[in-house]
């Protein structure tokens, strides 16, 4: 897996396109742009506008994606951060707004931002942490300094700058839009094509040194994309929230999938649908800056998908604790029951009865009574008493079981006080796979601890049971 | 070079007579602190093969700078007598199983997949084929039943099984195991168990960083001793004794402990 095979074909690449672009030019592409808008009956600046920042939301969604995983979410943050004296040194020395000089300001004080975090972490053991904010806000002050130097400047030529501090759209010309268009584009290909090496540096880069990749160069490469990312998602989305775009597309996405395959075009959709939404409502909303419209976007999404999404939303957790609220207290009404009639199956008894049973107010344990009614597990007798139905018996058999036999078993093997060990066991029975019910009784019989019926007798004394109530 | 010649070599070479693993005077150092010392190792093929020793012995230490995950102060390390470097398509590893996030989102069949990579070289996707021989490996440790879930649905147990199975996906001649049996129930330990043997049945070598003393002798063929340096190594029944053990576990050398630290102090 060594050997320059894969960076040559990068580079390959990168050449096939800097010989098309000289060979066209960006005007005559852009006139290739204009005419097709033309002919479709599209707006070319709105097409240009909406490629621009769509696929940049795309890009730097995806390729945050897997800083989010790798836990580096904040890296992002500190190199947008970190890019603002680029831009500002980048325009003291153009003097003018040169689109290009100003984004390859913001990459040089960005990976510097980048190396500064590094050397801080593995030289002075800095933690990575106070690493990360430290530079972030070192490097952001000085950007403010320098930005408010080229404020001063007399030349009038600084407008645009401070398009920097919050993002917009607005200010861009159709020559940024095609830059920021072609290089996510091409960050998305890098990243679909690395996808296998991407993946297993994420999970596992110790896994993935053995199988002989050179973990440091992707790791950097990786990097390198992020970065790329976040310089040209600075114009439109602006360093204070660039990091936003990196982030909670990733986070969003993670509440519905679970696979790699699916969260990365997941995350690029809510990429594309909030850059969209902030470039749209900025255009129509005079002065209104496009980042925080776009971080708002995202962040409803994040905060729909937190709360809807099925299993690892808040919604669905609630519905399980719910439902296991609902199973526990029907089991333990079967166990009181079939406690209170087990010398006499086919006796019955009263809601008084069960209520004092299990410390429930006679209104709850009615209300219990009646559900197993509706589910088929009791039935009134003619004097208004209830027993268990044939159902109803069989299913409490098998709560009793589990009950018990934990009971017996951390009695026997745990060697805990016979009068503890019901609580413990009144919490467990209700989630004890049916494997570890197996095993138990497996072990119990193995000790000749397993009696021959099928529910053990209680190893303490029941509460409450036959008789006295009667 | 051609490219078959090329394949030929990636593929790793196995020189006659030479053992699949030899280390020669490596040193350690995390931080500048010593953490192995002069290691010298030479360990025979087709074993099961315990690396033991109390907390902080370095055992772990010792796999992963063999592997170069951790650089050596000093000292080499060969692969049926060539630089490990140049081997390592011989070569399985399972991590420990604390290291990577097992909230990440891949299945189970994901991770076995990982095992194959390394054959499929650059860009080229896992098909058919590599979807097989990972199913197989799932097969092996019984978790073929499992292969479509999210690797956090798993137990502990489970876990430390995918890692192997993946290790198995590497068709490896060499297997380096950091606490396989770290966490599992008796009955995944049993099962682990059953599969180094049927590794070694096949001449592979299974070097296992354990903890256990208790199924050193039950388990292994071969140990090796190691607190900062190796006590002892050799067959169970000639260096698995009492004597050898009180010296690798009664206590660091204060000497070797001394010197590590002024090794330190001197270059903070």
């Amino acid at each position: 897996m060594s050997g320059p095979a894969p960076w040559l074909a990068v580079l390959a690449l990168a050449t096939l396109q800097a010989v098309l672009f000289a060979l066209v030019g960006a005007d005559r592409l852009l006139g290739w742009v204009q005419a097709a808008c033309a002919s479709a009956g599209l707006p070319y600046n709105t097409v240009m506008v909406l490629a621009g920042s769509g696929l940049l939301g795309i890009c730097s969604a995806v390729i945050g994606s897997y800083a989010v995983l790798r836990r580096r979410s904040l890296f992002g943050d500190a190199v947008a951060h970190a890019a603002l004296p680029g831009i500002a040194l980048a325009y003291l020395i153009a003097r003018e707004r040169h689109f290009f000089s100003l984004l390859m300001g913001a990459l040089i004080s960005g990976v510097l931002g980048a190396m500064v975090i590094t050397w801080l972490r593995q030289s002075t053991r800095t933690r990575q942490d106070a690493a990360i904010g430290l530079v972030l806000s070192v490097f952001f002050g000085l950007g403010i300094v320098l930005t408010s130097a080229v404020q001063r400047d007399p030349s009038g030529a600084h407008a645009g700058l401070e398009g920097f501090l919050l993002g917009k759209t607005a200010g861009l010309i159709s020559q940024d839009l095609l830059l920021i268009a072609v290089t996510s584009a091409n960050i998305l290909l890098l990243v679909w094509l690395f996808q296998k090496e991407f993946l297993l540096l994420s999970f596992d880069p110790g896994f993935a040194a053995v199988q002989r990749w050179p973990v440091p160069a992707l790791d950097i490469l990786m990097m390198t994309l992020l970065v790329a990312a976040t310089v040209i998602g600075l114009p439109a989305v602006g360093v204070v929230l660039m990091a936003a775009m990196l982030i909670i597309p990733g986070v969003a996405a993670r509440f519905w999938t679970d696979r790699l395959a699916a969260l990365l075009p997941l995350s690029g959709v809510i990429g594309l649908g909030s850059a969209i939404a902030g470039t749209y409502v900025s255009s129509i909303r005079e002065g209104m800056p496009t980042g925080p419209v776009i971080v708002l976007a995202a962040a409803a999404v994040c905060l729909f998908s937190m709360f809807a999404a099925p299993r690892r939303g808040i919604a669905a957790g609630v519905l399980r604790r719910l439902r296991m609220q609902e199973r526990v207290a029907r089991q333990n009404l079967l166990r009181s029951l079939y406690e209170l009639v087990e010398e006499a199956p086919d006796s019955a008894v009263t809601a008084e009865d069960v209520a004092g049973k299990r410390s429930w107010g006679v209104a709850d344990a009615l209300k219990l009574l009646r559900r197993a009614e509706a589910r088929g597990e009791v039935r009134r007798t003619t004097d208004g008493r209830w027993t268990l139905t044939d159902l109803g018996l069989q299913r409490a058999l098998d709560v009793v079981r589990a009950h018990r036999l934990w009971e017996l078993y951390l009695v026997e093997q745990a060697s805990i006080a016979a009068d503890h060990v019901d609580r413990d066991a009144d919490e467990l029975e209700h989630i004890l796979p049916p494997e570890m019910l197996h095993q138990l009784e497996d072990r119990l019989k193995q000790k000749g601890r397993w009696p021959e019926d099928r529910v053990p007798a209680s190893v303490h004394p029941l509460e409450g049971v036959a008789g006295e109530g009667r | 070079m051609t490219a078959t010649q090329e394949k030929a070599l990636a593929q790793g070479a196995v020189a006659v007579d030479a053992p699949p693993l030899e280390i020669h005077d490596m040193t350690v150092a995390y931080q500048r602190r010593p953490v192995l010392w002069d290691i010298d190792l030479q360990l025979p093929e087709g074993r099961l093969i315990a690396i033991i020793g109390p907390n902080g012995a370095g055992k772990s230490t010792l796999i992963k700078a063999a592997l170069g995950l951790v650089p050596r102060a000093s000292g080499r390390v060969e692969v049926y007598g060539r630089p490990i470097e140049k081997q390592l398509s011989l070569i399985g590893y399972v991590p420990q199983r604390e290291s990577v996030d097992w909230d990440f989102p891949v299945s189970v069949l994901d991770v076995v997949m990982m095992g194959r990579y390394g054959r499929l070289g650059w860009f080229r996707r896992p098909g058919r084929e590599d979807r097989e021989a990972a199913m197989d490996c799932l097969r092996k440790v019984a978790l073929q039943d499992f292969a479509g879930r999210q690797i956090s649905q798993l137990s502990g147990g489970q876990q430390q099984r995918v890692f192997l199975a993946r290790a198995l996906a590497q068709e490896a001649r060499l297997y380096f195991m950091d606490e396989p049996f770290a966490g599992v129930d008796a009955a995944t330990e049993q099962a682990i168990l059953a599969i180094l043997q049927e590794l070694r049945s096949h001449g592979r070598t299974v070097v296992v960083v354990h903890h256990s003393l208790q199924t050193v002798r039950e388990y292994f063929d071969h140990v090796v001793l190691l607190n900062m340096r190796v006590v002892a190594h050799g067959p169970i029944e000639e260096v698995f004794t009492e004597e050898n053990l009180r010296n690798t576990y009664g206590g660091r050398l204060p000497l070797l402990e001394q010197a590590a630290d002024a090794v330190q102090r001197r270059s903070v």
